[in-house]
């Protein structure tokens, strides 16, 4: 406190840091990322999109299926929580989200499974 | 969860909230996504499951033209960098690159539509029709109601361009490009899938 009182300019600049601080947490929390990092996660997604398609040419052997199905769900993670700012935004929106999808996969799993689709050859 | 909503102060003040704080327009969005995966979830595992069980007309892998719908693949995908950097202006206040983005996200989704309806042709006359097979029927039903959702996304960002020149957004125009940007996103999400699964894995 003494220190603040013998030096007012500290206690400016201090008080000011974190203005900016706070505004660029803000800022960062408003807007998820800076456009200049949006057109990198693209450039991500483009490049693995050319590795998606490159398993058409060329022959991964047994690693066709998981390479993509890999690759689809990065992508598919990446635009939701980068494009679609749920990293940075509230944690029900995720949770709203992901348990429709979920529920969504369990229950065609399930009723894939019903017509013994994962059995058949092909 | 009264700290989460305080924690996320730049929530509050969003219209109509929801006693979390949160944008109640918002959190239906999210919620009608959710649903969305119910609905997409459904007619592609409908494809999945109908694809190879009767051995009428052309069949996937010989009709499919992988080159062709990889590039429509990356228009899409081009379109989310379009639509997230029109929301990133919006909320910057910045009016004229909002606009720009807006069109160009709507003109790229424009391509990606013109691409379906190309391809939908192009597999009508190599013998795929509606009813020619189960294979037929599931494929079309799918990319068809995929297509009508970009198409629906397009109308919506064009009608925003032009409330937006009119000044007739009600309430925060960030939020409601925000909004838009969702659906626009999901939109491409579920075509990511759509692209491996459907295209890219074959029978």
């Amino acid at each position: 406190m003494s220190t603040a009182t013998e030096h007012p300019e500290q206690i400016e600049h201090t008080e000011h840091t974190e203005h900016t601080e706070h505004a660029d947490a803000h800022e960062a929390e408003h807007h998820g990322l800076s456009d200049k990092h949006y057109v990198y996660v693209a450039l991500i997604l483009a490049a693995l999109t050319a590795i998606e398609v490159s398993t058409y040419y060329v022959d991964f052997g047994p690693f066709f299926m998981p390479t993509l199905l890999i690759l689809m769900v990065v992508k598919f993670v990446t635009v939701v929580s980068y494009f679609m700012h749920l990293k940075f935004d509230n944690k029900l929106f995720t949770y709203l989200f992901y348990s429709g999808l979920l529920l969504a996969v369990a229950v065609y799993c399930g009723f894939l499974a019903t017509f013994k689709f994962f059995l058949q050859k092909g | 969860m009264a700290e989460t909503a305080i924690s996320h102060g730049h929530d509050v003040g969003h219209g109509a909230h929801s006693s979390t704080g949160l944008s109640n327009n918002k959190l239906g969005m999210w919620m009608f996504l959710g649903s969305e995966c119910l609905l997409f979830g459904g007619l592609i595992s409908t494809y999945m499951l109908y694809k190879g069980r009767v051995n009428v007309g052309p069949q996937p892998d010989q009709i499919f033209d992988i080159p062709f719908t990889s590039v429509s693949s990356f228009i899409l995908l081009m379109s989310s960098l379009t639509m997230v950097l029109a929301v990133s202006s919006a909320q910057r206040k910045d009016e004229r690159n909002m606009n720009l983005w807006l069109v160009v996200t709507a003109l790229l989704g424009a391509t990606f539509v013109g691409g379906q309806v190309y391809e939908f042709t192009s597999f009508y006359r190599e013998g795929l029709g509606f009813t020619t097979s189960l294979f037929g029927s599931s494929f079309y039903t799918l990319t068809g109601f995929h297509g009508v959702h970009v198409s629906v996304g397009i109308i919506m960002l064009m009608a925003l361009v032009g409330m937006n020149r009119n000044k007739r957004i009600p309430g925060d125009r960030a939020e409601v490009v925000e909004l838009i940007g969702l659906y626009w996103h999901f939109v491409d999400i579920v075509w990511i899938i759509i692209f491996t699964l459907v295209y890219l894995i074959p029978s």
